[in-house]
């Protein structure tokens, strides 16, 4: 199939940025849209033009590296997809698609299409873990029974990949439903409790502190999440963080 | 705002004050429906036990501080939270992810808010600034104003879509678990809307036509 | 035979502690070195790759005291490959009681490695496997339980015992998290200085210890310098020499492949281990190829049609799997291998495979895919759940439905995975599956200490060669990376820490920092100023090609001979005609994709080499020159019960202008003794 391309170039942070229209052939429907850029990008190369930069690793959907807002979504039309997982049967042959970086100023661009997420990190270093070191002398563990509800809620939180398509695709940059996974799975689980008012007051700090707007609860992230994280995760840590508040 | 530090106590606060401000429509609401049932008397009735129980003298400004700050904070977040994305997307589709009325609170809010200050000029002012005599017609005069209906009308719809996504919210933003309280509280939302946005508004198209 | 040349260069000691098996780890320990908290102070230490074992290690070196660097080519630590593995890590726990053990799982493990893996290292990763488990649950790692609140287990290729841990399909994401949150940890209270976008471009040896790194940041390809008493290497392994793999796109082997060339000894770099249950390859523009979890062998039954032209037709699209009746199908490993069926070792059902579809029984229209089918794993399971939930005679549909769910409870990220990029529903029809290169035994040569022959390097996760010798049995690689990081690492090197508590800083203004740094610079203004005519990729494609047809799955004496030709060949094509655009001073992915590549160009002809060298089949190394009457791997004992260590040939730089052959690389033989187990024929009829 032919298709239109409007994509966001940028040459750093201090340039401004703007769209530019490339026109590709032959791509087909099998592809996955990352394999359709890089089809372009071998393209620009033989015509001696720099290629567009857009982070990717793994490409199974589970790193969380690629990003893209395709078409005005994040991780482009699909549900539950990230953009390498989405394949180029989703778009028809003529069809026009802006590509575009997260955009947030808690996430600059770096270039192109890539944007500076160390944000995220940053929230985690300031509680997402369990203060426990490595040891091999811990409790065995099956000594902390978990009803499998709770673990399987905490596990349903915990497979958030860190993409940040939460973030890009929120009106108001919130980071809330990346920081409510961390909370809501340690919140399940009683290991997690030792700690759970810092942890839910600190890192709510850190967001606070990185640029992230707050939350008006449209829901929108959850939709475009692609690993489902619910919106329920917000509001466990709201009641966590309320139940800080008495401590 | 020193004292909600964070951006959640903030949104604590702006849902808070939004929950007593729904409170304070139903008895409003109640009032209004004395206009027609029973009638004149009771209205006068409770229009005077309004101006002089004790109570309700104290709630008044506790009420006036309470619309402030929900207006305020409101428009504090918004402002905030526009803030944090300098550039644009070139292209957006929040549609396919998120309800219109989640993502303009601010504008269902804004024209409840500019109907309230139109209504404190046609209502609470006289009220308190001149000796009426009789409530009662005050109020019917004015929706015999097509115009005024109208923005009236309008109001009162912005109000419902307003907390058909904000009654909801609320709850959420105070952590009530999701999974077993979501749906009830949407349904509990929509009918809270409707029944302040239907009632008010059934009321001054019933003036308006008789 | 075929008698090559090898240089052999002297033979390797391991350093393995005295004593019996199981109480070597013991006894060592008890007798290493240790270092006091405030001598910890003054030690630096460098970590580079932020996974499974960099993770662990750096947290576990910062808990202690020490200085850590850490260094990732990702954007952030939680990103490193080892999330991708899916199915589980095993733990001797015997929760089960199922009668597994320390001495089973180390049993399994040599035996599945087909006795070229170390005895002692391998029982000391049984040893520490329970701690691992022990201390996932305590940092909040969120395992699969029962309905008792007890972990669950579940089995994997070729063992009799359940001992595997999991977190649905994502144990290896909720492991890596967890290591990521203890770094975090660490990071937060300033012991761990933590590099993200940074590459290490070269190892810095001064007076034949790794005292540094030359590193380039990605983002604004800066150079820089950075030393420290000890430099530690957790940068995954080789597989994409093969371009395709279900390897991430960036896992390279530039970070041990330069350590190589500054002298630490590659060891066995023909063990590469071949996936059986991976997403058969679609089109030319395949960027890499995606896993299916082997835990689906639980459930999967593997088969393709008895008849050649039920096959010919499948592939032609005029009939559909399900048309296919019952007694025409051939569930080959079931047949072949009664006792393991579809759990034989990894090794073993890719080269079925293989064998299959070779013979012309391929199912989808490359010809090179075989069935993994749910249908019977539905039915049983519906059964169960009607039975469980008091139904009489339910009907087909129930029963079909019922078992749908259960089907879903283990594996629906897999199933939703596979039905995204091949676009069918593989709870109606089965699934298609073909081997691919997932994990790379070989490595950089490490002793008992994890440490190279480099002093002061030390080597752990995929990137060492040490525990799974000829093949690595599934669930391993998670339980291998933690227990280096968590509870090897940190002991082994205080023993080496402990002559340099008084060595002070090291300098980075040194004429070994100034040369490495000035090198690594040069390399990138060739790159950059070359404007060749192909691109990375273009090279990139060509190496896969030689390496998968050649030095694949099974191999041979010619084969192998005309790839090192070819590999050869392209290199130098590569130094002559590479077009890299771009600036050095920004970020320039192309940049980072020709280092790789340079890399895997001399890897893999390394690896040609060690096939070629190792006259005998034994696990993921398969020549077809040594095999039985039935096809299975022919070991030679005899003569090839060694470790392959191979020494870089030549002097480490400027090999754009002055050619480098691998081919010539010196052996150093690391012998491997059997004190404990007798090597037998692996047999999983």
């Amino acid at each position: 199939m032919k298709l239109n391309l409007k994509i966001w170039r940028q040459n750093g942070p201090n340039d401004k940025g703007r769209m530019v229209d490339y026109k590709i052939d032959g791509v087909d429907s099998d592809m996955s849209f990352l394999e359709m850029l890089d089809m372009l990008n071998e393209q620009l190369i033989a015509k001696g033009e720099e290629p567009v930069a857009f982070d990717h690793d793994c490409r199974e959907g589970i790193c969380g590296m690629c990003s893209l807002y395709i078409n005005g979504e994040a991780h482009g039309p699909d549900r539950l997809t990230t953009t390498c997982q989405l394949h180029m049967r989703k778009f028809k042959d003529g069809d026009t698609i802006y590509i575009e970086p997260w955009r947030a100023n808690a996430f600059p661009v770096i270039k192109d299409l890539v944007v500076d997420r160390s944000a995220l990190d940053r929230i985690q270093q300031a509680g997402g873990y369990i203060s426990v070191n490595t040891s091999g002398r811990t409790v065995d563990a099956n000594n902390i029974p978990i009803p499998k509800k709770d673990a399987d809620d905490a596990f349903d939180a915990a497979t958030c990949i860190g993409c940040g398509a939460c973030v890009a695709t929120c009106k108001n940059s919130s980071a809330m439903l990346f920081v409510s996974a961390k909370v809501a799975q340690f919140a399940k689980l009683p290991q997690g409790r030792v700690e759970a008012a810092d942890r839910v007051q600190n890192m709510i700090a850190a967001m606070d502190a990185e640029g992230f707007g707050s939350c008006t609860n449209t829901g929108a992230c959850e939709v475009e999440c692609p690993k489902g994280i619910s919106l329920t995760n917000i509001a466990i840590l709201n009641k966590e963080f309320l139940l800080a508040q008495t401590k | 705002m020193s004292i909600l530090k964070s951006s959640v106590e903030k949104k604590m606060g702006l849902a808070l004050a939004g929950l007593f401000l729904v409170f304070f429509l139903f008895v409003h609401l109640a009032i209004n429906l004395t206009l027609i049932y029973p009638g004149k008397e009771a209205f006068d009735a409770a229009v005077e036990f309004m101006a002089t129980n004790p109570f309700i003298q104290l709630m008044q400004p506790i009420l006036f501080l309470v619309f402030a700050f929900h207006i305020y904070m409101a428009i504090y977040l918004e402002l905030t939270n526009r803030s944090k994305r300098s550039v644009k997307y070139v292209k957006n589709n929040p549609g396919a992810n998120s309800s219109w009325v989640s993502r303009n609170m601010i504008w269902t809010g804004l024209m409840i808010f500019g109907f309230l200050l139109l209504h404190l000029y046609n209502y609470f002012l006289p009220f308190k600034t001149q000796n009426i005599s009789d409530h009662y017609e005050l109020v019917i005069s004015l929706f015999k104003n097509p115009v005024y209906t109208f923005i009236y009308v309008l109001a009162f719809v912005a109000l419902g879509l307003h907390l058909s996504h904000g009654f909801q919210s609320a709850f959420q933003t105070f952590g009530v678990p999701r999974e077993k309280c979501n749906r009830p509280l949407v349904i509990c939302g929509n009918i809270i809307s409707i029944i302040l946005a239907v009632g008010f508004s059934a009321i001054a198209i019933y003036f308006y036509f008789n | 035979m075929t008698t090559i040349n090898v240089k052999e260069g002297s033979p390797l000691q391991a350093h393995i502690p005295e004593g019996n098996l199981p109480d070597k780890w013991t006894i060592y320990k008890d007798k290493i070195r240790l270092v006091s908290p405030a001598n910890k102070r003054k030690l630096d230490i460098i970590v580079v790759g932020t996974g499974l074992a960099g993770a662990s290690a750096a947290a576990s070196l910062a808990e202690l005291g020490y200085n850590v660097k850490a260094f990732a080519f990702q954007d952030s630590p939680r990103r490193a490959h080892s999330i991708a593995a899916q199915g589980g890590i095993n733990a001797s726990k015997n929760y089960q009681n199922d009668g597994d053990s320390d001495w089973r799982l180390f049993y399994d493990t040599i035996k599945g490695g087909d006795y070229r893996g170390r005895e002692a290292n391998t029982y000391r990763l049984a040893e520490v496997s329970g701690n691992i488990i022990d201390q996932a649950v305590m940092q909040g790692v969120p395992f699969a339980r029962d309905y008792g609140g007890l972990l669950d287990n579940r089995s994997f290729g070729g063992v009799l015992v359940s001992r595997t841990f999991y977190a649905k399909g994502q144990t290896g994401q909720q492991l890596l998290l967890g290591a990521y949150s203890a770094l975090n940890r660490q990071i937060a209270r300033g012991k761990v200085t933590m590099y993200n976008r940074h590459e290490m471009l070269d190892l810095v040896v001064v007076d034949g210890h790794a005292r540094g790194i030359i590193t380039r940041n990605l983002v604004t390809g800066e150079i820089e310098r950075h030393s420290a008493h000890a430099v530690v290497l957790g940068t995954g392994g080789y597989s994409n020499v093969y371009f395709l793999s279900t390897n991430a796109m960036g896992s390279n082997a530039t970070a041990a492949w330069r350590a190589h060339r500054k002298g630490a000894y590659f060891a066995n770099p023909a063990f590469v281990q071949i996936h059986p249950t991976c997403i058969p390859r679609s089109s030319e523009h395949q960027s890499k190829l995606t896993l299916m979890s082997e835990s689906l062998r639980n459930d999967g039954r593997i088969w393709v049609p008895k008849k050649l032209e039920d096959a010919k037709a499948l592939r032609e699209g005029r009939l559909k799997p399900n048309d296919i009746p019952e007694e025409d199908r051939d569930y080959y490993l079931e047949r072949r291998y009664p006792a393991f069926g579809n759990l034989v070792p990894r090794d073993v059902a890719s080269r079925a495979a293989k064998e299959r579809c070779d013979a012309g029984f391929g199912v989808n229209k490359t010809g090179e895919a075989v069935f993994l089918d749910f249908a019977t794993a539905i039915e049983r399971y519906g059964k169960e759940q009607a039975h469980l939930k008091g139904l009489n005679n339910p009907s087909k549909e129930e029963i079909k439905e019922l078992g749908k769910k259960v089907i879903e409870q283990k594996y629906g990220n897999l199933f939703q995975m596979y039905e995204k990029i091949v676009d069918q529903n593989p709870y109606e029809t089965p699934m298609m599956i073909y081997p691919a290169n997932h994990y790379t035994m070989g490595g950089l040569w490490v002793d008992y200490d994890l440490q190279s022959n480099l002093k002061g390097l030390f080597v752990i996760g995929e990137a060492n060669f040490s525990d799974h010798g000829a093949n690595r049995l599934g669930a391993s690689a998670l339980m291998q990376g933690l227990a280096d990081g968590y509870f090897i690492l940190p002991y082994t090197i205080g023993d080496y820490l402990a002559d340099y508590i008084r060595e002070g800083k090291i300098p980075t203004d040194t004429p070994e920092f100034s040369e490495a740094e000035e090198k690594v610079k040069k390399e990138i203004d060739f790159f950059l100023n070359n404007n060749g005519k192909h691109s990375v990729d273009y090279f990139h494609k060509k190496l896969g090609k030689i390496m998968w047809d050649k030095v694949g799955m099974s191999r041979n004496a010619e084969g192998l001979q005309e790839a090192i030709k070819e590999i050869q060949e392209l290199r130098h094509q590569f130094w002559k005609e590479i077009k890299v655009p771009g600036k050095a001073n920004e970020f320039n992915q192309e940049l980072e994709k020709a280092g790789y590549v340079a890399d895997f160009l001399e890897l893999g002809e390394l690896l040609a080499l060690d096939a070629l060298n190792r006259n005998e089949s034994c696990g993921g190394h398969f020549r077809e020159e040594y095999q039985t009457p039935d096809g299975e791997a022919l070991r030679d004992d005899e003569h090839y019960a060694y470790v392959a260590a191979w020494e870089y040939p030549a002097k480490p730089y400027e090999r754009y202008s002055k050619p480098v052959f691998p081919s010539e690389s010196i052996l150093h033989k690391e012998p491997l003794k059997f004190e404990f187990v007798t090597p037998t024929t692996r047999s999983y009829k």
